[in-house]
């Protein structure tokens, strides 16, 4: 960022037209991963048990759902930026495209998946 | 791209010459390693299982119950497998937990001296040990 023209400079974003976004955001999703996933492993180590009717009436709880959703949605998104990353550093030439391609299916996947279930489970009737 | 001179260095710039390595190992370099690692471990590995754990929930008791099967033994006590996986994703959890808060600190310019810095490395393995080492007692007292 700092050999640029004084404009490019000011701007701040670099060859890759980005910027600090992706650096920025990997910190802000790696502060909420923090505290959700010790809530996550609190929650679960205090479980009555891991049976369906146990973790089935955990999930229906909106105290449990809604931390839930944005657990995946902080992880998911923290994942998806940290194996960007992973794939600049070892894949080069035309099979990185393929990869980054891939990576972003792979989370967008995953996610509507787990979205789904977790909305499914809470928002179901009673079982 | 291709028309890039491929000799350029690449980041990160592992190796020197055959087999021969650009750093000299160290704690630091370990828990770098061990911070990749991890995550990439969580996040392949552990989105999946994460994603069949909820989706068998929301399939119903017949799905959850064959989800439940492949960790467990005909007792419901985790068998071989569940407790690689068990161990294998709450260890790197903590230790990407905690190497995590490392890069934070280390971000704001703190802890860069070299026995703190060496210190504070050694310190994210030994935390990720005994909270694993916790949770796993948890959940057997329980
Ligand atoms: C528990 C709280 C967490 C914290 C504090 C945290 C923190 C961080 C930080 C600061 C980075 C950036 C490292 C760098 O710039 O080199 C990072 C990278 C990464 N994180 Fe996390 N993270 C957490 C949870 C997770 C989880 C649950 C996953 C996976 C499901 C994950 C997957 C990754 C991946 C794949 C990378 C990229 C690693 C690399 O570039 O080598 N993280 N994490």
């Amino acid at each position: 960022m700092g050999t640029g023209t004084s404009i490019g400079r000011v701007r701040g974003l670099g060859s890759a037209h980005q910027g600090t976004h992706h650096w920025w955001h990997q910190r802000l999703t790696a502060g909420a991963n923090l505290f959700l996933m010790l809530w996550f492993m609190f929650s679960l180590a205090r479980l009555s048990g891991f049976d369906y009717a146990s973790v089935h009436s955990w999930l229906r709880s909106a105290w449990v759902a809604i931390p839930m959703l944005l657990l995946v949605v902080s992880i998911f998104y923290h994942f998806r930026l940290g194996l960007q990353v992973v794939i600049e550093d070892y894949a080069h030439h035309e099979g990185k495209v393929v990869l980054m391609v891939l990576l972003s299916l792979f989370t967008v996947a995953t996610a509507a998946i787990a979205i789904f279930a977790i909305l499914k489970v809470a928002l179901g009737a009673a079982a | 791209m291709a028309s890039r001179p491929t000799s350029r260095p690449r980041s990160p710039h592992l190796f020197s010459g055959f087999l021969r390595l650009n750093y000299r190992w160290g704690p630091q370099m370990l828990v770098s390693i061990l911070h990749r690692v991890t995550g990439d471990g969580m996040a392949t590995v552990g989105t999946v299982l994460l994603v069949w754990w909820l989706a068998a929930l929301a399939a119903g008791e017949a799905a959850y119950a064959s989800f439940r099967d492949v960790f467990t033994t005909s007792t419901g006590s985790l068998n071989l497998l569940g407790w690689v996986i068990g161990v294998g994703l709450t260890l790197s959890l903590f230790q990407h937990m905690m190497s995590g808060i490392r890069h934070l600190v280390m971000d704001t310019g703190a802890a860069f001296e070299l026995k703190t810095s060496k210190t504070f490395a050694v310190a994210t393995m030994v935390v990720a040990i005994a909270l694993t080492a916790a949770f796993w007692l948890y959940l057997g007292m329980k």
